[in-house]
């Protein structure tokens, strides 16, 4: 089956101002964009806007050729959307987190796959920390550990290597490269380069 | 390094009500036995306060009879709304609603577990222990018993109506204030029945109708009331 999203003239204005408009796009399989832009030029609200957080002013958005409004549950299973929150309880474990949100989306790995995970993003001796004592490098590092065990095939992410080291950030740019060779599709808001190249290129102005 | 990630991409399960619904009860309980504190402060609230009026007005058993239902119901109310402004709060403000509105099961799923886990960790124990603080009202075995049961139809309710109020609130800067002055009057119904049971025991009259006006606010709420926290919850999280 062949996935792609499609964005045709997106526009969002938050109270009076004019984020942007006109946004139109597409990633096929694969394929990575990135939104870049100064702060505050609209990166994030476009990411919400397609995830179907936020309501465009005008525009829509496609999934698979289908415009999303009609099958949300639908692109809803097939997205995995992380947002400058990560999401993550202070009060459970790194573990428990890590599985909390996996099943939030339906998949439920063996407890074996988990650990294997957690063990390589850097977190097997604090998997059993709760993640109030995890810095906040660790804490993205459950969200590798997530990216790596979530089949999701569309990924959605806000600054992924936000308070990532380099070998945090080389290990998502690993993760990234093996989900789109498995014909995965994402789109980056983010400021650095990375090893695989993104097809397009999304230009805010301020 | 290999790790267990070299699957191929398969679509995720699709969501259900049943999967929404036990993920969030399930979460929202495990939140809530990694800190107790929470749970007891509305208990010891509840214990505490309704202990104070019969130290505080004297002891007339009559008078304490007379009393016993409105204010245990009062102090039900106020604990249980004790524990509302946490409900929605901490999701919105650490991520995690975002993900449970992005997840495949309908978004009505999760919200109801976590009402429902609202009412396990509030409502169930002040109703449990309700008929231990009538007894220091000395108010009769019978009325005991109508005063519990009313409980246990009107908590839920309160529940279902606090988590409307409270994600209403959700995302405004005085929450709390906002939400005292939302809720507190919608209880207004829940408390007069609910009270109204026990006295219309004791004074020897039938609390059916009581318990039936209890129990059908509770199926309009159980019906309504999770949609409109729905709504409420896509305002905030726009």
């Amino acid at each position: 089956m062949t996935r792609s999203l499609e964005a045709n003239g997106l526009a969002c204005s938050r109270g009076v101002t004019r984020l942007f408009r006109d946004v139109s796009f597409h990633v096929a399989m694969g394929e990575w964009i990135a939104l870049r832009g100064p702060n505050g030029s609209g990166k994030t609200t476009l990411l919400r806007c397609i995830a179907g957080l936020t309501q465009p002013d005008a525009g829509e958005v496609r999934w698979a050729g289908e415009p999303v409004r009609n099958a949300v549950a639908r692109f809803h299973a097939d997205l995995l959307f992380a947002g400058h929150l990560p999401g993550i309880k202070d009060d459970l474990t790194a573990e428990e987190n890590l599985r909390g949100a996996l099943s939030l989306r339906g998949v439920c790995p063996e407890p074996a796959a988990i650990r294997s995970a957690l063990a390589h993003a850097g977190l097997e001796k604090r998997r059993n920390l709760p993640a109030r004592r995890l810095s906040a490098g660790q804490r993205r590092r459950i969200g590798l550990a997530r990216l790596a065990l979530d089949p999701a095939p569309l990924w959605m992410l806000d600054e992924p290597l936000t308070a990532l080291d380099d070998a945090g950030q080389a290990l998502f740019a690993d993760l990234l490269a093996r989900h789109l060779e498995r014909g995965g599709l994402a789109v980056l808001a983010m400021h650095h380069d990375l090893a695989p190249s993104p097809a397009r290129v999304v230009r805010f102005d301020a | 390094m290999s790790v267990a990630i070299a699957r191929p991409i398969v679509p995720a399960a699709g969501g259900s009500f049943a999967g929404g619904f036990a993920w969030s009860f399930g979460r929202d309980l495990t939140l809530a036995m990694r800190h107790p504190g929470e749970t007891m402060l509305v208990v010891a609230f509840f214990l505490l306060v309704a202990s104070l009026f019969p130290l505080g007005v004297g002891a007339d058993p009559q008078l304490l009879a007379r009393i016993g239902p409105g204010v245990i119901w009062v102090c039900a109310l106020l604990a249980a709304f004790l524990s509302l402004p946490a409900l929605f709060a901490t999701d919105y403000a650490d991520g995690s609603l975002e993900q449970m509105q992005l997840a495949p099961h309908p978004m009505v799923s999760w919200v109801s577990g976590k009402i429902a886990a609202h009412w396990i960790m509030s409502g169930l124990p002040l109703t449990l222990l309700s008929p231990f603080i009538g007894l220091q009202y000395g108010l009769p075995v019978d009325v005991l018993g109508v005063l519990a049961a009313a409980l246990l139809l009107g908590t839920p309710t309160i529940s279902l109506l606090g988590a409307a109020c409270t994600a209403l609130a959700l995302g405004a800067r005085g929450g709390g204030m906002l939400l005292a002055l939302l809720a507190l009057p919608l209880f207004v119904p829940v408390l007069i029945f609910g009270a109204g049971a026990a006295e219309a025991q004791a004074t020897g009259l039938s609390a059916a109708p009581h318990f039936s006006i209890l129990g059908a606010v509770l199926i309009v709420g159980a019906m309504a009331l999770p949609f409109a926290v729905c709504a409420a919850v896509r305002i905030a999280l726009d």
